[in-house]
């Protein structure tokens, strides 16, 4: 790899803004046909770094060569016409239009220079496809495919205009775990046919899996460049973090008390009407954390939903400590002690248009003191907020920031602090640390386990193995709607995904 | 825990803070303002094309619509004819304030009310129903029962749109508009020969003239009625509503993002429900104080010449769905109106006719820049909006 002639160089680059330096003397290379990963947290200057190399921002000092030679990119069309790509977090796409038309726009092969020629627009795309082995329709509508497929299609965006140099920002972020493996195959076709990709990521074992030389960043500096060979998680935490970061999380054995969550043969019709969840039964009792393991989309949601009372159920009865709540609606249930904290704290957990005080007093704004007789108090919810964002150490803001101005570790603390603080029995986790960076997870996970040492029932949801091993004290499978194994703490990964896809029940069968 | 950079000072966190929330309410300000300073550059600019003096047309229509009272210079018969014309100003500005809450209130519930018109004509034909029906009360009680009979009628026409989306879904921007042309009709129906309400004079189309007892106070003779200190009253029940109770609350946090308030055991279609059946109720309002302040009766005729209601959309663009932006907005979308009627502009300084025609003119361009705020800004200052956004983002702890 190292004989690859060097591409790409940044060399020094600074950037600032008013009362930060995002980017410091930053240095970076990119090799042909190679993998590079720029990992860091959130705020280390990832982006910064990318919208200078993309012509968004100018550096305040430093410099970029392309090919040996200097360049100015005072534009995304510089960075266009160099041949650097760029895939951003958050899709550019045009949902009614196809996908070749997505691909073409803006330089389309014509008719006689002015009618779209639509035919060779699709026969282009698909010989791009074919060279790098992509899967996907042409003459598909974006608006239907799935967020895997759109993130193809802008990565064929960037292969049209002839792009050597293709930068993915954080392009896990939006994509399931098989969504995922797909990307990283066609990143592996990418660089094999001689491409260069800057896949920028905070996580670890992604970055692992796919990067040939990593970049950390930290607080704007470059940390350290190294080969994948011999790295480790623990040792890229550290460098990412600035300390050891535990990426096990320390708790003691639990000791479970009463049932505090009851689910009594369960069932639940998904929004098409179809039964997701069907006839499940567990229970979870005070102290302990059950992880409910699964891919996606085998009636996680529905479960959820149906526990916290925002879904109708179909059969069954739930009961949280002796009190059946079954025909209970959402706010009753709260009420009898139910904490959420929903899979999408963007679009469930939080309002983001309200500042974080109104955030924090979603539920319990209609009790004194915040209200009487229907009046509201907004001064007392600022002031017991202002207690509450210091105690779970939110920051980026005070009680009156909009939660939309936070980092998504801090949306995250404001959403756990609201649901926690309301003392409850049963606290229902569904994936809790997406999207998070190292530092936040730690704190989530942490939190959750003293939680449960608090004496609450935990129930986790994740689609993330390593999270439910690492917290759970007891953990069901959830298959095609089904509970299809329960097991201890120690059970491996393996066992899990056999589980996970079916595999128990098949043997059984 | 984030691991991030030492956090600012608390002290200086709180400046932050502060400063942040300046700027939002400035640009607030600043927008509608210089939007309106646009709309009257450009329709400056159309009178010069028409060969006239567009600073001499200005001041007739400042002095048309009675400002120049608050010209302490303007002495005998030019101030007496200076107040005559602000009140009438003020009294035009009234049930634009109110029909401005209908839409804002609705807005804020992440709801469009075109349905202001309807439910202006339901307060007005409930309150002068009350004015011509019942007699012998006394006249603070025949009053407020009228404003009462305004404000339910109103509530229940928004109301029946706030059920239909509640209930089965229907779109309040397709249900308010059918009820607007129901309102109308049905009350052409109502006043028409032979119609149930029409009044005694039978070879007319119209109502009787309400009872005495059933008209507002005069505040300022001749013309500026109570209801100018309703609509006011009206403008801080909005924002007491709004910010001060629980009610208000679910009402933004529905209008912000219906799934989170859903998360939190708000009743969304309840917010629906509610926030529509008050939008009507500020409309039916503005029906109520027109009919009992100044306009006393009803011609069939009206109901295709009037329309407050859907001006009242455009000022609650204009003030930003906020109270003290539709106070503003309201009095100058009134004084456009006042200032360019043919009564108040001198024929040398502007035909009449053309008057008019400026006074919308100018009113659709107040609202075409508003409305292109988001267009000047992303024209305007996209790249200043690139470096200041990620700036904050990449900001450590800020």
């Amino acid at each position: 790899m190292s004989t690859e002639p060097v591409l790409l160089e940044l060399k020094g680059i600074t950037k600032r803004f008013p009362g930060v330096v995002a980017n410091d003397g930053v240095e970076f290379d990119l090799k042909r046909g190679e993998v590079h990963a720029l990992l860091g947290e959130n705020g280390a200057g990832k982006s910064t770094l990318m919208n200078v190399l993309y012509g968004l921002y100018q550096p305040d000092e430093g410099e970029i060569r392309v090919n040996g030679k200097p360049a100015q990119i005072r534009s995304p069309k510089d960075a266009i016409d160099l041949g650097i790509g760029m895939v951003h977090q958050h899709f550019m796409l045009i949902p009614v239009m196809t996908v070749a038309e997505n691909i073409v726009l803006a330089s389309e092969p014509t008719h006689a220079g002015i009618l779209l020629d639509y035919d060779a627009a699709v026969r282009r795309v698909e010989q791009i496809a074919r060279t790098f082995k992509f899967a996907i329709d042409p003459r598909a509508r974006v608006e239907n495919i799935g967020v895997g497929q759109q993130q193809r299609v802008e990565i064929l965006k960037a292969l049209y205009r002839s792009a050597d140099i293709l930068i993915l920002d954080e392009p896990t972020a939006v994509l399931t775990p098989q969504e995922t493996k797909e990307l990283f195959g066609i990143l592996r076709s990418l660089t094999a046919e001689g491409m260069s990709v800057i896949f920028i990521s905070h996580k670890l074992n992604e970055v692992l899996e796919i990067a040939d030389r990593i970049t950390v960043l930290r607080r704007g500096k470059t940390i350290e460049t190294l080969p994948r060979e011999g790295a480790t998680q623990p040792q890229l935490a550290k460098l990412m973090v600035g300390r050891e970061v535990l990426l096990r999380v320390d708790k003691k054995p639990a000791e479970p008390g009463d049932p505090l969550l009851v689910v009594e043969n369960l069932s639940v019709l998904d929004e098409r009407g179809l039964e997701a969840v069907k006839g499940v039964s567990f229970e979870v009792r005070a102290g302990e954390i059950v992880g409910i393991a699964g891919v996606d989309g085998n009636g996680q949601s529905e479960l959820i939903d149906a526990i916290t009372g925002l879904t109708k159920i179909q059969g069954g009865e739930i009961h949280v400590g002796t009190h059946d709540v079954t025909g209970d609606s959402a706010r009753e249930r709260l009420d009898e002690g139910v904490g959420h904290i929903p899979q999408d704290r963007q679009r469930r957990g939080l309002v983001l248009d309200f500042s974080l005080a109104e955030n924090l007093g979603l539920h319990d704004f209609r009790k004194e003191p915040n209200s009487r007789y229907g009046f509201l108090f907004p001064a007392r919810l600022v002031t017991w907020a202002r207690r509450v964002l210091k105690a779970f150490d939110v920051r980026g803001g005070g009680p009156e920031t909009l939660a939309s101005a936070l980092s998504g570790g801090n949306q995250q603390k404001v959403v756990i602090a609201r649901e926690v603080e309301r003392d409850p029995r049963v606290l229902i986790a569904g994936q809790p640390t997406r999207g998070l960076d190292v530092g936040a997870i730690e704190f989530v996970h942490r939190r959750l386990v003293e939680e449960r040492d608090e004496g609450r029932a935990v129930l986790l949801v994740s689609l993330e193995l390593e999270e439910i091993l690492s917290l759970s004290d007891r953990i069901l499978v959830i298959y095609e709607g089904r509970i299809v194994g329960e097991y201890g703490p120690d059970v491996t990964e393996e066992e899990l995904g056999v589980a996970m896809t079916g595999g128990t029940r098949e043997a059984a069968a | 825990m984030t691991v991030t950079p030492p956090a600012p000072a608390p002290e200086q966190e709180v400046v932050y803070e502060r400063r942040a929330r300046v700027y939002e309410r400035a640009g607030g300000v600043l927008i509608p303002l210089a939007a309106t300073v646009l709309a009257f550059l450009i329709g400056g600019l159309v009178v010069l094309i028409t060969g006239h003096n567009p600073l001499t047309a200005y001041k007739a229509i400042f002095e048309g619509a009675g400002f120049n009272w608050f010209v302490p210079w303007v002495q005998g018969d030019e101030r007496t004819e200076a107040a005559r014309d602000l009140q009438q100003t003020l009294r035009v500005a009234t049930p634009l304030m109110l029909t401005a809450l209908a839409v804002a209130f609705a807005f804020r519930c992440g709801l469009f009310n075109i349905g202001g018109q309807g439910q202006y004509w339901l307060g007005f034909i409930g309150a002068l129903w009350v004015g011509t029906h019942i007699h012998g009360l006394s006249r603070p009680l025949h009053v407020i029962l009228g404003i009462a009979a305004g404000i339910a009628l109103g509530a229940l026409w928004g109301g029946i749109a706030g059920l239909l989306r509640a209930t089965v879904g229907a779109h309040e921007v397709i249900t308010t508009i059918m009820l607007n042309w129901i309102a109308i009709f049905g009350g052409v129906y109502l006043y028409e020969g032979g119609g149930p309400l029409q009044g005694s004079v039978a070879a007319l189309p119209r109502s009787d003239v309400l009872d005495g007892s059933a008209r507002l106070w005069i505040i300022w003779p001749a013309y500026l009625h109570a209801g100018f200190l309703i609509a006011i009253a009206a403008l801080l029940v909005y924002y007491v509503i709004l910010n001060r109770t629980t009610l208000g609350y679910e009402v933004r946090a529905v209008g912000f993002n219906p799934e989170a308030a859903r998360y939190s055991g708000i009743g969304v279609r309840r917010s629906y429900f509610l926030a529509l059946a008050i939008s009507g109720a500020f409309a039916g309002l503005a029906g109520a104080v027109d009919v009992l302040g100044f306009k006393y009766s009803v011609d069939t005729s009206d109901f295709s010449t009037n329309f407050v209601g859907f001006t009242g959309i455009a000022v609650a663009l204009l003030g930003r769905n906020k109270a003290i932006g539709i106070f503003f907005a309201a009095i100058l979308f009134a004084a456009l109106t006042t200032g360019t009627s043919s009564r108040q502009l001198d024929p040398d300084i502007f035909e009449p006719a053309l008057a008019t025609y400026l006074s919308t003119m100018i009113q659709a361009l107040v609202i075409f820049f508003v409305g292109a705020e988001f267009l000047i800004v992303s024209v305007w200052g996209a790249r200043r909006y690139l470096r200041a956004r990620p700036a904050a983002r990449e900001k450590p702890a800020l």
